[in-house]
């Protein structure tokens, strides 16, 4: 029986195939290699937690040093309030562990459309935030027998995502240090915010606490005092999204350790 | 009668005159990189450290072989009119899988080669040997004209991340191995020495001279290169 190669019955025939055929490959490797990818993801999030309190920890040795520095993973909501705590070895498969909330997912998904539809509106982004059913994550750190909060922060650059992780000293307000980084800034000019050069310019200034802006992060060659830092030249835009990311998400927190405060300084 | 002597004939040594050529000829007189200057992308991006340049290479000789292979044996039923679609659709689906399995077992190098895995996809050596090799010979030979381009883009690559790595850095860094140093401590600047590494050696600009210099080498060695002109 001979086929007609060029008849468009055979062409069809042969296109459904292929794509039937590669598709349940590519699924296949995508969905049995997921736990190896999903681990290698976990082991990076550990350095660059430890990386903010300044311990250099590499993918080996990364669990051992997480579970040696970091004594608690914290959830909490925008209003503050505590929604979940853990300790211990960390569970993959345990949805409610805090070091387990995704918030790029969550970012991308919700808290990235809200703070876009309501750039110009800082009241109604706060209560939309405030409605918005996502969860902060937080980790209490201990590090020569004083305590650290580091908390990751999500925003958004000149051309794609940023994201970091900033580490407050346990007066709620100090920062310790930050690490940032970012998936499509411009080399040279954005992509800097990643070096050590701009981010140990964050370590001893602190947050104005109850002010709308809580920390600046400034044009490049302005003056700075102890609530803002100089912005990198030429990433005029990537470093107003630090500053919008670190303006948004750390009041939460600090939110929620002073209210933890409270309630100690009331027992 | 005479399709059996055909038959014969065609079923030739895999490692006959002809055949051979087909791995040698990419090193040299027809290299994807230097002589026909394609997949120039990728080996300027990924050229600063040896280690990327290796991973790289295989990823983009495991793409080549595979790619050519089932071309080869599935060219008497690829329809003409959508053969680039099959084609695009077979490299990709080999290029996921390659950035997958780096991603679960190597993924502080797929971190460093980020998009490029994926744009190996993009990379012409491979469509080209597609179109103008497999979909017209036997697996056999398509499998060596693969090893063989793969081979010819491999050691370009690696040869420009050898000489940038050493201006640049001055050691060789592995996992594993550790750091490979062939400038000793001493002459560094900052201990006192006279030497600095040159920072611009890891920027693309100093890969696109290397590889013209790799060119100029080359044909000034290999005269049949040169066009008349």
């Amino acid at each position: 029986m001979a086929v007609n190669k060029n008849s468009n019955g055979y062409t069809f025939l042969f296109s459904t195939l292929m794509v039937v055929i590669v598709g349940t490959a590519l699924a296949y490797t995508s969905l049995s290699l997921k736990p190896l990818q999903k681990a290698n993801e976990a082991d990076k999030k550990m350095v660059n937690i430890l990386g903010a309190i300044g311990v250099t920890a590499s993918r080996d040795n990364a669990k051992e040093e997480f579970s040696k520095y970091v004594t608690e993973r914290i959830s909490v909501t925008f209003a503050g309030k505590e929604v979940n705590k853990t300790s211990g070895e960390i569970d993959a498969t345990d949805k409610t562990d805090p070091f387990n909330i995704n918030v790029k997912k969550d970012y991308r998904g919700i808290i990235g459309k809200i703070v876009k539809s309501t750039k110009k509106d800082p009241e109604l982004q706060e209560s939309k935030l405030m409605k918005a059913d996502v969860a902060y994550p937080l980790y209490v750190c201990v590090k020569n027998d004083s305590t650290f909060y580091v908390a990751p922060v999500v925003g958004t650059g000149l051309w794609g995502p940023i994201w970091g992780y900033v580490a407050l000293m346990d007066d709620a307000e100090t920062f310790y240090g930050a690490t940032f980084d970012h998936k499509t800034e411009t080399p040279g000019l954005g992509a800097e915010i990643r070096e050590v050069f701009f981010t140990e310019k964050f370590a001893g200034k602190t947050l104005n606490n109850g002010a709308d802006v809580v920390f600046e992060v400034k044009k490049s060659g302005s003056v700075t005092d102890e609530h803002s830092v100089d912005g990198i030249t030429g990433g005029t835009i990537t470093s107003k999204g630090v500053g919008e990311m670190l303006n948004r998400t750390l009041p939460v927190y600090v939110k929620y350790l002073e209210q933890t405060s409270n309630q100690k300084a009331q027992l | 009668m005479s399709t059996e002597v055909k038959e014969i004939k065609k079923s030739e040594s895999l490692f006959s005159k002809k055949n051979r050529r087909l791995l040698s000829d990419p090193l040299n007189d027809s290299n994807p990189i230097t002589v026909q200057v394609l997949g120039i992308c990728s080996a300027l991006a990924i050229t600063v450290q040896v280690q990327q340049a290796v991973i790289m290479s295989a990823a983009v000789l495991f793409v080549m072989i595979g790619g050519n292979v089932i071309v080869s044996l599935l060219r008497n039923l690829i329809p003409d009119r959508i053969r680039i679609i099959v084609q695009l659709v077979i490299i990709a689906a080999l290029v996921i899988i390659v950035n997958e399995v780096l991603k679960a077992f190597l993924p502080d190098i797929s971190e460093k080669l980020s998009v490029f895995v994926g744009l190996i996809i993009t990379n012409c050596i491979i469509m080209g040997r597609l179109e103008a090799f497999a979909l017209g010979n036997k697996p056999g030979p398509s499998f060596l004209d693969a090893i063989g381009n793969g081979l010819g883009y491999a050691w370009i690559l690696l040869a420009v991340a050898f000489v940038r790595e050493i201006f640049g850095s001055g050691a060789f860094s592995f996992p594993g191995i550790g750091q490979l140093k062939f400038i000793p401590d001493s002459w560094f600047i900052a201990n006192g020495g006279f030497y600095e590494n040159n920072n611009l050696m890891i920027l693309p600009p100093m890969a696109l001279v290397v590889v013209g210099i790799i060119i100029w080498v080359q044909r000034s060695r290999n005269t049949k290169l040169i066009e008349e002109n």
